[in-house]
């Protein structure tokens, strides 16, 4: 297990070697003292202090009831926080109206545990879909309302996840992988510049898992896309991410890149 | 079973708490009812009794008027076609009423059922104005909005139309709003988080979700007007009604039986097809 780790790390160094993107230095996530109580619980979060530059793929890892969803959740204001302060782009998200929070979200994608998408429309309908985060009206309801560019944007991006054979059918009829390669292709449509991932993979088969992993990682990075992962695959981490945000009882235990990390440090989160 | 004294049980909180902590335990219903719901058992076991004699519910009666109902249906054959042409003409009327009504009463029970959900209403007030006023639509008897709209825009299948599309928002407001409620909420969440508009998401996440629903209920919705369409013809409200009730006042029962016989074929009709589309789209 620790072999495959460091394997994973390894390979890791040499595909941002490859890469060789150069980062700018703006910051696009910025949390400051973060703190979020549920009702049974009062410190799910508890003074999270995070700061992420464009360009990171960062993988937030830790044992379940740590925060890392509730973490992302807050990062959008899809859920309130008790205390503390959040910035995307240098913009404070606490102060926004309802637009301007809208304006904000439509720069994020948020990719999801499970794929969240409308069960009864075809694949190509949910891509479409991806383009209200910056075109309001019924031009993005369904394929058969979007104009020719935005349906052929659409079929871009399934072609990008390999779907593009399969853009009529419907998302029931879809398998776990497929269906999260089709959100991956709803997120692109959006055209974000920071992406957020819930446990993407994790309602996946570990083939599947890997594959859809691997395909969503190289897209985000070959679009310039910062992205801020969870993750319970210490694999995932070491694999796809350049630095690694470790959370034990709602706070940051653990925070670094990902090649000066050491397998048992990460496997103690989990003990 | 829970080994517990009848008279010396948890409360229902207290049973709640405990399925919550063990959520694989029986409901309450399994249990032993304490003293008070014992008592209301008991009161409602009378009430049913006391309700038999309020409806004056008396067995000997309906068998010693058997050979009269015997005679009835016995003046009801042979049926008589003779007038069959006028018949199918008032029989397509009803249902011409009853697929106009349902129509423009699904239509408008669509923006209704949205301001009722909890999730896509503006405000709380418009939420209940728009609850209330699906509970006044459903409330009410078609018969009742039949006489209102024969008043209003003086008799014929205008005035059933009419009526038929207030119960029909009554009905469909009222389910179409449910299927919303339960629509899957992932989608939404997934548009919200892209910062899609309420108006997008509802469109493009919850009817989309909820539609199935919502075509089972129109379906329904259409077979009910379909019956209800006849007797608003009672009222003056157009349709195969009004025919039905000249020939009972004019004793001619095998014209009834003839008119009751075309109903019978239009209802089924209607409800096989409505069978047949509800399985296509489902």
């Amino acid at each position: 297990m620790t072999l495959a780790l460091a394997d994973a790390a390894a390979r890791n160094r040499t595909r941002q070697t490859r890469a060789a993107t150069p980062h700018r230095e703006d910051i696009d996530l910025a949390v400051r003292g973060l703190c979020k109580a549920y009702g049974d619980d009062p410190h799910v979060l508890d003074g999270i202090d995070l700061q992420v530059a464009h360009g990171q793929s960062v993988a937030i890892i830790g044992s379940n009831g740590t925060g890392k969803s509730t973490l992302l959740r807050c990062c959008l204001r899809l859920v309130d926080y008790s205390q503390g302060s959040i910035s995307l782009f240098d913009t404070p998200i606490e102060a926004l109206n309802d637009a301007a929070l809208r304006r904000m979200r439509s720069r994020v994608g948020f990719v999801f545990q499970r794929h969240n998408l409308v069960l009864r429309l075809s694949a190509l309908s949910n891509v479409v879909q991806g383009v209200q985060a910056r075109n309001a009206g019924p031009r993005g309801w369904l394929q058969g309302l979007a104009t020719r560019p935005v349906r052929e944007e659409a079929m871009h991006c399934l072609e990008r996840v390999g779907l593009a054979d399969i853009a009529r059918r419907r998302v029931s009829h879809l398998s776990g992988g497929q269906s999260q390669r089709v959100a991956i292709a709803r997120t692109l449509m959006q055209r974000p510049r920071l992406v957020f991932a819930d446990e993407p993979v994790a309602s996946l088969d570990p083939r599947a898992g890997e594959e859809v992993m691997e395909l969503f990682v190289e897209l985000m990075r070959s679009e310039d896309v910062t992205l801020v992962f969870t993750s319970h695959n210490l694999r995932h981490a070491l694999a796809y991410a350049s630095r690694v945000v470790g959370l034990r009882g709602g706070k940051v235990a653990l925070d670094g890149p990902t090649a000066q990390q050491n397998p048992e440090m990460l496997h103690g989160l989990y003990a | 079973m829970p080994d517990t004294p009848l008279f010396d049980r948890p409360s229902p909180a207290d049973a709640a708490t405990r399925r919550a902590a063990n959520p694989t335990a029986a409901p309450a219903r399994f249990e032993r009812p304490g003293l008070l719901h014992f008592a209301a058992y008991i009161a409602l076991v009378g009430f049913f009794v006391w309700s038999l004699d309020g409806a004056q519910i008396l067995p000997l009666a309906l068998w010693q008027g058997l050979p009269d109902m015997a005679t009835f249906a016995a003046q009801m054959v042979p049926p008589d076609i003779s007038r069959i042409g006028p018949e199918l003409m008032s029989l397509l009327e009803t249902f011409q009423m009853a697929l106009v009504g349902t129509v423009f009463g699904v239509l408008m029970s669509v923006p209704l059922a949205i301001l009722a959900t909890r999730q896509h209403t503006p405000n709380r007030f418009v939420y209940h104005a728009a609850r209330g006023l699906v509970s006044l639509f459903r409330t009410v008897p078609d018969l009742i909005w039949a006489l209102f709209f024969v008043v209003t825009v003086g008799l014929g299948p205008f005035a059933g139309a009419l009526a038929l599309m207030i119960d029909t928002m009554g009905f469909c407001g009222r389910f179409f709003a449910e299927s919303m409620e339960e629509a899957d909420e992932g989608p939404q969440e997934a548009l919200t988080a892209m910062g899609a508009a309420h108006r997008d998401i509802v469109f493009s996440a919850v009817l989309p979700s909820a539609l199935p629903a919502m075509i089972n209920t129109s379906l329904f919705s259409l077979e009910k007007a379909t019956r209800s369409s006849v007797v608003l013809g009672l009222v003056g409200a157009g349709g195969i009604g009004l025919e039905l009730k000249v020939a009972i006042d004019l004793f001619d029962y095998s014209q009834a039986a003839t008119i009751i016989l075309c109903i019978f074929i239009l209802v089924l009709l209607v409800e096989r097809c409505s069978t047949a589309l509800r399985q296509r789209v489902m």
